[in-house]
């Protein structure tokens, strides 16, 4: 058995925002080093558009407590109040912390940090959107991710680019390293650690119309639900109402934050029947919800499942008015073209590209998309994985952070902004918890052969095989019954029948062949090994999902049309076992302050 | 419709040297020649091989020569390129495997010209100020993915691959031009380095191929100028 062998006081899986801000922190202190299957400058951090919410009130008056508040009710009541409040303190400080960095924020007049309006955000006392969500034009998440790797390159990260994470080294119920698969020459490696840190993103390629890369299939959530820990909320899963007609590319919420207004073949604005206050600027579930609500109604473009997105400046001026929406200094407000393709510049060059669209002369044809997993990996605030639902109970030496993680601080639904803010809060609080805790630890002992042996095992299993399925097919079936039947609404029969399919799914992968079985660059063999990954995802998704009988955030069922705060205010926690059962336990919410109450935007 | 996608390529395990192949697929006018490619992937040679993320232009990883010029073919469409598509690796970095280059010399370069922010000035309190003009003045070089375009549409850097090449200049000078930076003078001694700016022979293939719109010749133009300036 032929391997690698390294050593570090902490790997960190994944290179995104998460990732790389922990091992910035962790990299000051002791030796850490990230493996990535990407480069890390691809990670899809890089795709997020519109901004990082912070409280700063550089234009108008606003405070992490109505943040905090803000995000607890656009969670539906689900998500942990502590980590919450703990989240929206901690964001002005990691967003100067960033601007230190050299992050090329766009400016106020004053000089400051450029800040916009986003989906349910808002001033609590006058209920209308606050600009909170700092930005840099359209591409916040890019230059976060630039500014990261920038730092990580200044203070000599170590980057193993290009190895796949294959499995965790378990022993005796502790974490002591990870085994990967290096791409280009398909060697194994061992890395042995004293904390191992997963930040792998999420899985948004279960469903069909999704803005997510095509390498989010969930890597390190599944790797820990395969080793008998739980994964926690697999049911929530954001459906973000505006991804490019077809092609579910992310239409940031920043073209509503900017005055966009959402449109249905009547030419009718129909947010204000949802949510008469903020309307277009309601929480993502909300939106997604009225989309495909009038689209049942025979309100879609074309008779199709689409709407219109409208950002030209006369719609928008011509809301301004209607609404009476004016700036902090009492201006009624006013955008024109230049406006538009300065703030929405990425966008712009999106919609001409893939529809032949100029938002500034034509509406967008948009539709809700697959887009952020609220559920994941149990961790508590300072990122250590929970072993169970005890909320006491962690896994010595494995970490959790970013969208792979569910803290939980998203709920049931997550605001726009905030995982950007998630992602450097709880890397940046990784970081530094697990420098702190490596420092007075020792190297557990592993059998590395074995770790090594496990997986190549595990590789053979599939470059071996000569079955007569192919990835292609049960990828686009696993597809097809999740955007149907795990979608933006649910029923009973549905998800019985999606849990049904699945399963054949799992038992037909084991079936399947790939052409390439060589070494180098096999990303065929890679991509059997990820959709294992996202059939088990998939599977834990829509039995978490079965199991919830009530309406709440993004889970959505006709046949249970209400929250139910009495039976289920609690988070789902998911087991699976290697024969493919599931058992579902579950664990209270943290409430600190605030007592659930009917949502209304 | 049909489309014809003719291919370079290569397997290290087995090929002595590249090859052409095509394919016959059916597509749309609005598909992306990656869609085109993973198809031929997914339903008739599971090891064609290339890099691909984000789909949509943003992350940079599916660079390669599309009928000849250098484009993310992510954001290069049927309908725009024709019905007979050539595709070959991008040109001037060691092949791996089918459209997979080596990008390790490319990021040797980038990470030659300090592209990160320097400024050892206590940090204040809250944000360093910084005029929206300021902001202006790196804005756009601020938009490059390091998807090594334009480095590899360069000529110069065919020609000799000590040269730093378009992308990490565009890096560099997104902190040269930093209001807030304060590391343009070792920046400016690295670039006026024989394998510096000064291989630039303005030949504008950078500024065509770059996805991201950034007019790449103009900006290695500016740090001509700045470093010309900085020895008057």
């Amino acid at each position: 058995m032929q391997y690698h062998y390294h050593k570090h006081d902490v790997i960190i899986v994944g290179a995104g925002g998460a990732g790389l801000t922990a091992a910035l922190y962790a990299g000051k202190e002791v030796d850490t080093a990230v493996i990535s299957k990407l480069y890390p400058t691809r990670s899809h951090t890089g795709a997020a558009q519109g901004g990082i919410g912070a409280s700063l009130a550089n234009l108008e008056k606003d405070t992490w407590q109505w943040h905090a508040y803000d995000t607890i009710k656009g969670s539906d009541f689900l998500g942990d109040q502590d980590a919450i409040e703990f989240m929206c303190k901690d964001a002005p400080s990691v967003v100067y912390e960033l601007e230190h960095m050299g992050l090329p924020f766009d400016r106020t007049p004053e000089g400051k940090i450029s800040q916009r309006r986003f989906g349910g955000h808002t001033n609590n006392e006058t209920k209308q959107p606050v600009l909170r969500a700092c930005n840099a034009a359209d591409r916040t998440g890019h230059m976060i991710l630039q500014t990261l790797y920038q730092q990580c390159i200044k203070h000599n990260v170590n980057f193993y680019d290009e190895y796949q994470m294959l499995d965790l080294i378990m022993v005796d119920g502790e974490c002591r390293g990870v085994v990967a698969y290096e791409i280009d020459t398909g060697d194994l490696h061992v890395f042995h650690a004293k904390a191992v840190m997963l930040a792998t993103g999420g899985w948004g390629r279960v469903w069909n119309i999704t803005s997510n890369a095509l390498t989010l299939t969930g890597d390190g959530a599944a790797v820990v639900l395969r080793h008998n820990l739980p994964l926690e909320d697999m049911e929530f899963f954001q459906f973000h109402p505006t991804g490019l007609f077809k092609l579910g590319i992310l239409i940031t919420e920043a073209v509503r934050g900017e005055g966009g207004v959402l449109i249905n073949k009547d030419g009718e604005r129909f947010m204000p029947k949802y949510a008469p206050t903020v309307k277009e600027l309601a929480s993502r579930d909300v939106v997604s919800r009225a989309i495909y609500l009038e689209v049942m109604d025979g309100k879609g473009i074309d008779g199709k499942d689409y709407v219109y997105l409208d950002i030209t400046p006369d719609t928008v001026n011509k809301y301004f008015e209607i609404d009476d929406s004016r700036q902090p200094n009492g201006e009624l407000r006013h955008i024109d073209s230049d406006y538009v393709r300065a703030k929405l510049e990425d966008i712009t060059d999106f919609c001409k590209t893939y529809v032949g669209v100029d938002p500034t002369k034509e509406p967008i044809p948009v539709q809700p998309t697959a887009h952020y997993a609220m559920g994941g990996i149990p961790t508590d605030i300072d990122t250590r994985v929970r072993a169970n639902e005890s909320k006491k109970d962690v896994v010595t030496g494995l970490y959790a952070a970013g969208e792979c993680a569910c803290v939980s601080v998203h709920g049931g639904n997550r605001l726009g902004t905030n995982s950007l803010l998630d992602i450097v809060v709880f890397g940046r609080r990784g970081g530094k918890v697990m420098a702190q805790e490596v420092k007075e630890m020792d190297f557990q002992p592993i059998d590395a052969d074995a770790a090594a042996a496990k997986v190549q095992a595990e590789l053979d299993g599939i470059l071996n095989s000569t079955g007569e399925e192919t990835l292609a097919v049960l990828q686009q079936e696993m597809k097809t019954v999740m955007s149907k039947d795990v979608g933006v609404f649910r029923v009973e029969e549905g998800m019985a029948e999606a849990v049904a399919k699945i399963r054949e799914l799992r038992q037909r992968f084991k079936n399947i062949h790939i052409d390439d079985k060589g070494k180098r660059f096999n990303t065929n063999l890679l991509e059997a090994w990820q959709l294992g990954c996202l059939l088990d995802l998939a599977l834990v998704t829509a039995e978490s999902a079965l199991a919830r009988k009530e309406s709440r955030g993004a889970h959505a069922r006709d046949d249970y049309k209400e929250r139910d705060d009495e039976n289920w205010m609690k988070h789902t926690m998911a087991y699976m076992d290697a024969d493919g059962k599931v058992t579902l336990k579950y664990m209270p919410v943290a409430v600190t302050t605030h007592k659930p109450v009917k949502r209304v935007y | 419709m049909k489309v014809t996608v003719k291919i370079q390529r290569f397997n290290p395990e087995q090929d002595s040297a590249p090859y052409w192949k095509e394919y016959s697929i059916d597509a749309e006018p609005t598909d992306r020649v990656l869609d085109g490619l993973l198809h031929i992937k997914n339903t008739i040679d599971g090891t064609l091989t290339i890099r691909s993320s984000c789909a949509h232009g943003i992350c940079g990883s599916d660079a390669m020569r599309i009928n000849g010029v250098n484009r993310l073919a992510c954001k290069s469409l049927f309908k725009d390129v024709g019905t007979t598509v050539t595709v070959e690796p991008i040109a001037g970095l060691p092949v791996i495997k089918d459209l997979v280059v080596d990008m390790e010399p490319f990021m040797e370069h980038y990470r030659a010209v300090l592209p990160f922010f320097i400024n050892d000035d206590p940090a204040p309190q809250t944000e360093r100020l910084q005029s929206h003009e300021d902001h202006q003045r790196f804005d756009e070089s601020t938009k490059c993915i390091l998807c090594a375009c334009c480095t590899t549409s360069c000529p110069s850097f065919w020609a000799n691959e000590d040269y730093l090449g378009p992308a990490a200049i565009v890096q560099a000078h997104r902190f040269i031009f930093d209001s807030r930076d304060h590391g343009t003078a070792q920046r400016l001694e690295i670039l006026s380095d024989p394998d510096g700016v000064w291989r630039c022979r303005t030949i504008f293939n950078c500024t065509d191929a770059c996805p991201r719109e950034i007019k790449v010749t103009q900006v290695i133009g500016e740090v001509k100028k700045e470093i010309l300036y900085s020895k008057l």
